[in-house]
Order: C-alpha cells, then structure tokens, then sequence
C-alpha cells in the first residue's frame, strides 16, 4: 500500500512530497484506524500519545534528565524531546510526528518507562498520522557507503552526506539534476530542487553541515559544460529574514562595568593629550629584554610607563588620590597601587601592581607578568583587583592612536597608551629621522585636578620615558 | 569552493571506507577503526559528536580510538562541583569538559585510552564491546585476570576497576565509549576526583568511586601502543575487516566539516557548567579576622550554573549590611564562578566609602565565598 501525502506548509516551511510505503500488517492497521480518526475528528488537532520507544538491552525504566520544548512548543518530526538517562547511557528522545506538544507526562528526574505515553502532541487534523514504522522509500534506498547507487538502471553519484540530506527531505535522488562532475549531485542540487519546489529561500538547517543555498552571483564559475546546464532560479522570491532580536539580562562581568561607570559618570572629566618620542626607550628595552628573559621575566613597555607614572606621582600627590562622597575631603594615598586594565576572554578587568613607588622596574615586569597569567587563567583575587589608586590603559596593544578613557572610582585620573608608530619628525638640526611615537591621552576628576597640575605630570612623565637615563636620577 | 573540497574528502573517507575485502563485496559489515591524532579532549569528543552527526552506520561500524592531554571528563548530567576540586584542576591547567554520554566522571591522561565504538542504534550492544576488549587483552597476556562485571566495568584481579563505560543514543545512531587504564597517573587522579565542596543537594548523577589500577602496574611490558593495536586486531578480525587504522586530524574542517564548531561548543561555559542540573548548596565556614573566628553561613541556589538565589548570613555589622546586601543582589543572575564573583567584588568596593578596614573585611568574605566556587 502505498499512500501519497501533501502537507501544506504555514510560514517559512516548505511544501514537502511524502513517500510512504507501508509493507506491515500492523501499520496497514494502524492506517485504517487513521482513516476512522479522520472520519471522527474534529476541526482541532487530535491528541497522539508519543510513547518512549524501546531503548534496548531490555531496559524498561529511564530517568528523566532534561527537557528541550515545553507544553505548547511546536516541535517537527526528527526534533529533540527530551534527554533520558538509563543506567550510563544517555539518550535523546527525538519526535516522531509534527505538531504542538500539548503535555509533557513526566518531570525532571522522574522515571520514565518504555512503552508508556512520554508527551501529548497534537496533529493537524489534515495532516493525519504517520504511521509506526520508518518511512521507508521505494525503491529502498541503499545506505551503503558506495558513491553511486543503481536506480532504474540510472547511477547517481552522490556522497553519503548528500545522501542523507535527500533522505530526510524525502527526495529520490534519480529526481534531482546533479551539476557535479560526471553529474554528481551536489548539496547545493538538493537545495535548489527543493527550493524549486517551494519558491522560497530554506531556512538554514540547525545540522552544521546543511549550507545555505549561495545566492547564483556567488557561485565560483565551475566547468563549461556546468554553466551550460541552466538551474532554473525562481525569478522574484520574498526575501525571508530569520534573524530575531535577542534580550538576555545584564550578569557578570557586564553587570560590573555598568556599576562601575554608573559611577563614573558623576565625575566631571576633562582630557588632555600628548605625544611622547620613545625612540631611546625602544631601544632601551631591547638591550634589557633577553636580561630579564635569562631572569624569567618578560619585559614590555608597561613596566617602564609604569614606574614613570610613580615617579611622577611622587611631585604631583594629588594624582594619586581620592575624593569622598560628599566632596569635602580628599585623601592622598601613600601608596602607588597602578592598576593595568586587562582584556580577558569575559571582559575588562583591572589587576593593580602594588607599592609601585619601592618597586623597581624589574620588579614590577615580574608582577605584571603573574597578574596577566593569573588573569587569562580566571583566577585574579579580590586583593590583586582592589586598592588601585591610578590606572594605566594600554589600548595600544590592540590599536588607536588617542582616546578618551573613563576614571574608575574612588580614582581621580587615568591614561590611555595609544599603539606606538613609526613616524618622521624633525630633530634639534632640522633634519628629518626616523621616531617610534606614541599618544597618551589623560582624563582626570576636574573637581579637585586642574589642567596645569595634568599637563605638568605628563610633561614629567613624557621626559622620562624620551630620556629613560633621567629616570636614574629620580628612582628610589 | 569549500563545499567541492568537502565533498572530495567526504569521498576520500567513503573510499577508505569503500576497501573491500579481495573480490568480495560485502554488503553486511564493512567496518572502519579510525584514531585521532589529537591529545584535545575537546577535539576529540566533536569528532565522536560529529560521527554520531553525520555518519550512517546501518551497515557499517566504526571504532574510534583516542587519547586526552590531562582532563576530567563529567557525564552528561552531572555536577563538576560535586564530582571533583576545581581549584585544583584551575591550579593544574587540567581541562574540564562534559560529554554527552551519560555516566560518571574520569580522569584521562596519556596513560589512559578511550575507545569508541559506533553503530546504528539497533546494534547497540554494550557488553558485546567489553568481551571484545577483554578478548584482545587476554590474546596480548593470557595470563591477565580481566572480566567484565554486569556495571559493563572491567575488573582486573576481580578487584580494581580498569575501564568504566558510558553511551549515547540518539535517533539513529549509538555509541558505546569506555576507558581503558594502561599508565595514569594514580596520584593526580585521585586528588582531582575529591570534591572538596560541602553542602551540595543535587539530583545529578552521582559517580560511584572504585578503586583503580593501572595494566602497567601488573605487567610493565604493557604501553598504550600495545593495547591499541590488540584491539584493533581484535576489532578487525570480528567485523571482518582490515586491521588499517585511519589516522584522523579532529581540526581538519575539509573531512569532518563543521567539526571546528562542536569543538568550540564543547568548551563553552554554558557546556561545562551551564549544563548542570539545578542545585543547592547550604555550608558555613569560618574566617579568622584579627583576633575573632567569624562563623558565616552561606544558602545558594544555582540554575544552569547561575545564581538564582543567594543569601549570606554574618556576624550583625561586621559589615554594613547595605554592601553586603549589595553584593547579593549583585552576584544573584551570574555565573557560579570565581571569576565573576571576584569582578563583582571589587568592583563593589570601587563605589563605596574608601576604609582600609572595611576593604580588608570584604576581601576576606569575597575570598571565603569564592572557595564555595
């Protein structure tokens, strides 16, 4: 018996031809007591109880672990259920009809047993029901893994992967025109033929491996005889858009940039920017980077521009402090804890070296070294991310030239590095040479700093780091 | 273009697969052993994902081979909390994955071999696997004393446990994946495998501890290598077929398209832990301040690895309670995760009033409550 249905498709889905040969008894059945459900139905779904189907090795209990849709989710057949575990063995319950699932028989770790109702769904009367066994098409196909099979004595060459998506579209292969080589059938033909059919673009499938049909101007030019064979290509399709906003709440590492520049937000800002020549530094650091690398330690420019900014905090205090609540007392911090902001893999976090001011530049290459290692692992502590009294950003390392950073409360002021570029400048004699430039860009609390106390500091900073001998003078 | 690349490398592997037996085309079982060539435990379990995906064995099986770099491996259903010491497995640089077998956890190192074995779901046959495993090892030593119990573990000298087991079903296809123990390290496992947190209430799948015993320890002449090729032999000579291991690079998208996004999947925190099913967790512990013992009592209840509720019981204005009521609602909604927490955390401290005592205070009660994580 074999019995031809068309279902009608709602929205984006697609009009889809469906073989079904029933060779059992049981089944033949099973379709006359349709033909009765059909008769008594109303204009409402019926109700089809989905039972848990034999998992096998005689089990007859499962426990219910998990459930992919809820009563009232639509679902279509091959979709996930639920999850059910046995005894090691964890299995995805998957539908075996279209419809709306109208009650879920079971909840989380009750235990389910095979061959009783596991959920209600609700078929569209029209549709009818399919019956118990697989579908099976005729011919059967064959699952061998040959790259050709003989239907009416015609070979079609496909690959299983092909195979497979023509199987669960339900489509004879001997049907589709392959545009392969040696008129191989390609996904793509599957996806036209179908598309043939429904005049609309497919959804993408959730399977990794279902492609999108390319749109025909993209498609790289395959051999003479391909392009002479003409895909019909629906003229004016409606260009269906998938794509759904998505709302998820603020948590985590978002929740805490929100808070803190909430905060920030009270405090008035101003900005003042320069360009530091770091030339001799550049060179500087080279001479000490495989010193430090025999020591176990890699060395950056942060070290450097760390330690200037300390040596400058030391004539410019109020840098280096806080203001209260209240706005009526400011406390200079003794200590010089410089806070490097860091892009991790969940956001931006700001470790802080402490006591800068009896660091030496060394010392300081060496903790930043463990703040970064601990911070890509995860594993920062409260202690390494609170106390900062000054930051630094080096937003250079990933691009920008100037920027406009943000304070972090209860700071008063911060510096934004810009990446460090190759430029031509003129030199005491006019001449022009080579300079490695770099940008900083301070922001600092307008309440209690003053533009000629900023631009000050920057200067001291500046000529540290374009003559890093100075800086022998002033290190403690 | 990637697909035609694909498709030729899909047809590679059929030809590999397609080898017949000298003039006689079998259209029964034409089984195919593959092994990986990555320690990744998160590579190596998409490509069993991926063969489970995408690969039609209803007239064909297929046995997978692999090793893992150190990890812990949880079942499906489990809680990693619950099953082994994340601060150290974080201190260890050793992965944490979830796979999508249930079952419980393991330990894999090198020293450890993972065998896959693929069919339709309809031959799905666990213990038929175990024999054969057992069947290889007796043919490699005769002298073992290896039995398969009916747990589907393997016992050696009836005693210690050399391989547990663990399965997925899906609609189609099935697979049956165990352990086999040749050299781990025993130490490392165990002290990964004990969880150190206290006062977890959970429906997840419990593991059932056994004691263990590496192959190595009974017969020294025995390596990863050995115990590879004997089941292969044995596997091969079963399913009447060659004994040709295919060498397979989980990373390579041209044979196993769409592998490189499992792969990814698998390490996302909504995987690992985001998976978990609901629990809570009721503990107290004591923090040493100054010259007082402080007994804190903290209540949580964590949903997909979240935060649904939280409450935090200490000593009356030890802290000001607006803060501490602060951090709840701030941690409520995030990850059970130290990271997160300690985020928050300090950037709590940021917005309020700046006193060295206080800010000692909290990091001690942060540092505390990220122990439970």
């Amino acid at each position: 018996v074999c019995i031809h249905r068309v279902r009608s498709c709602s929205g984006i889905r697609f009009i889809k031809s469906k073989y079904v040969c029933v060779f059992d008894k049981s089944a033949l059945k099973f379709s006359h007591q349709q033909r009765l459900f059909r008769t008594s139905a109303v204009s409402r779904g019926q109700i089809v109880q989905f039972k848990l189907s034999d998992i096998g090795e005689g089990i007859t209990e499962v426990t219910v672990k998990e459930w992919y849709i809820k009563e009232g989710d639509s679902v279509s057949q091959f979709d996930s259920i639920c999850e059910v575990q046995s005894d090691k063995a964890s299995v995805t319950i998957t539908s075996r009809y279209d419809g709306i699932i109208r009650k879920l028989h079971y909840n989380l770790d009750e235990i389910a047993f095979v061959g009783k109702p596991l959920v209600d769904i609700e078929i569209d009367a029209s549709k009818g029901v399919a019956p118990e066994e697989d579908v099976v098409e005729t011919p059967p196909m064959s699952h061998e893994e040959h790259t050709h099979q003989e239907i009416k004595g015609h070979k079609t060459l496909a690959t299983p992967a092909v195979r497979r998506l023509a199987m669960e579209n339900n489509i004879k292969l001997s049907e589709v025109i392959g545009t392969g080589k040696d008129n191989r059938i390609l996904k793509e033909d599957i996806l036209n033929y179908l598309a043939k059919q429904t005049g609309a673009i497919l959804p993408p499938s959730p399977k990794a491996e279902i492609v999108p049909p390319l749109p025909k101007s993209e498609t790289v030019p395959a051999a003479p005889k391909d392009r002479a064979r003409k895909i019909p290509v629906p003229v004016s399709r409606p260009i269906v858009f998938s794509g759904k906003d998505k709302t998820e709440p603020i948590t985590g590492f978002h929740k805490a940039m929100v808070k803190t520049m909430s905060a920030a937000l009270k405090i008035p800002h101003f900005g003042y920017c320069d360009e530091i020549d770091l030339t001799q530094l550049v060179q500087l650091r080279e001479e000490l980077k495989p010193i430090a690398q025999i020591r176990g330690v890699k060395l950056s420019f942060m070290p450097f521009f760390i330690k200037a900014a300390s040596l400058g905090l030391l004539q410019y205090p109020i840098l280096n402090a806080s203001l209260d609540e209240s706005c009526q007392n400011v406390t200079y911090k003794a200590s010089h804890n410089i806070g490097v902001a860091m892009d991790t893999e969940q956001g931006l976090i700001v470790p802080n070296v402490k006591n800068v001011q009896v660091c030496s530049v060394f010392e300081i290459a060496s903790e930043l070294n463990r703040l970064q290692s601990l911070g890509s692992a995860g594993q920062l502590g409260t202690n390494d991310l609170s106390g900062g009294t000054f930051t630094l950003s080096n937003i250079g390392t990933i691009g920008g030239t100037y920027a406009k950073p943000v304070i972090l409360p209860p700071e008063v002021a911060i510096g934004a590095l810009g990446k460090i570029q190759v430029l031509p400048r003129f030199n005491g004699k006019g001449e022009v040479f080579k300079a490695q430039i770099m940008n900083v860009s301070w922001s600092a609390d307008h309440r209690i700093i003053d533009g000629a106390t900023m631009a000050r500091f920057s200067n001291l900073w500046k000529s540290y780091l374009e003559n890093p001998a100075s800086m022998l003078l002033d290190l403690k | 273009m990637v697909l035609q690349a694909s498709l030729k490398n899909c047809l590679q592997l059929s030809c590999i697969l397609r080898t017949p037996k000298a003039g006689f085309r079998s259209t029964t079982s034409r089984s195919l052993i593959i092994q990986s060539t990555s320690n990744d435990v998160y590579q190596n379990l998409a490509v069993e994902d991926w063969i489970h995906d995408h690969m039609n064995l209803e007239n064909q099986q297929v046995l997978f081979l692999w090793r893992n770099s150190p990890a812990v491996v949880i079942g499906r259903h489990q809680n990693p909390w619950q099953e082994c010491n994340l601060r150290l497995l974080r201190q260890k640089n050793i992965k944490l994955a979830r796979r999508r077998s249930g079952g419980g956890t393991v330990y894999h190192d090198l020293g450890n071999i993972n065998l896959t074995f693929f069919t339709s779901r309809k031959k799905y046959e666990r213990m038929e696997n175990l024999k054969l495993v057992v069947k290889a090892l007796k043919a490699l030593r005769p002298q073992l004393d290896v039995h398969v119990t009916d747990r589907y573990d393997i016992l050696l000298d009836r005693h210690y446990k050399i391989s547990g087991t663990a399965a997925k079903l899906g609609r189609t296809t099935a697979y049956h994946h165990c352990t086999l123990l040749c050299n781990a390290d025993k130490f490392v496992l165990s002290s990964v495998l004990k969880s150190p947190y206290k006062g977890i209430k959970s429906n997840a799948t419990p593991s059932v501890p056994a004691s263990v015993k590496n192959l190595f320890e009974e017969d020294p002449s025995l390596t990863c290598e050995l115990l590879l090729d004997a089941i292969a032999e044995e596997y091969a000579a079963q399913h009447q077929t060659d004994h040709h291991v295919t060498i397979i690079n989980p990373a390579d998208e041209t044979v196993l398209p769409g592998i490189n996004n499992k792969t990814k999947e698998l390490q996302t925190w909504e995987w690992v832990y985001g998976k978990t099913p609901k629990f809570s967790i009721s503990t107290c512990f004591n923090m040493v301040y100054k010259d007082s013992v402080l007994d804190v009592k903290v209540d949580m209840d964590v949903k997909h690895g979240r935060i649904e509720v939280c409450n935090i019981d200490l000593p009356e204005q030890w802290l000001p309670p607006a803060l501490c009521s602060e951090l709840v609602k701030s941690i409520t909604g995030s990850k059970f995760c130290p990271t997160e927490t300690t985020t928050l955390a300090a950037t709590l401290l940021r917005v309020c009033p700046q006193d060295g005592e206080l800010q000692s205070r909290w990091n001690l009660l942060c540092e505390n409550m990220i122990t439970l994580m």
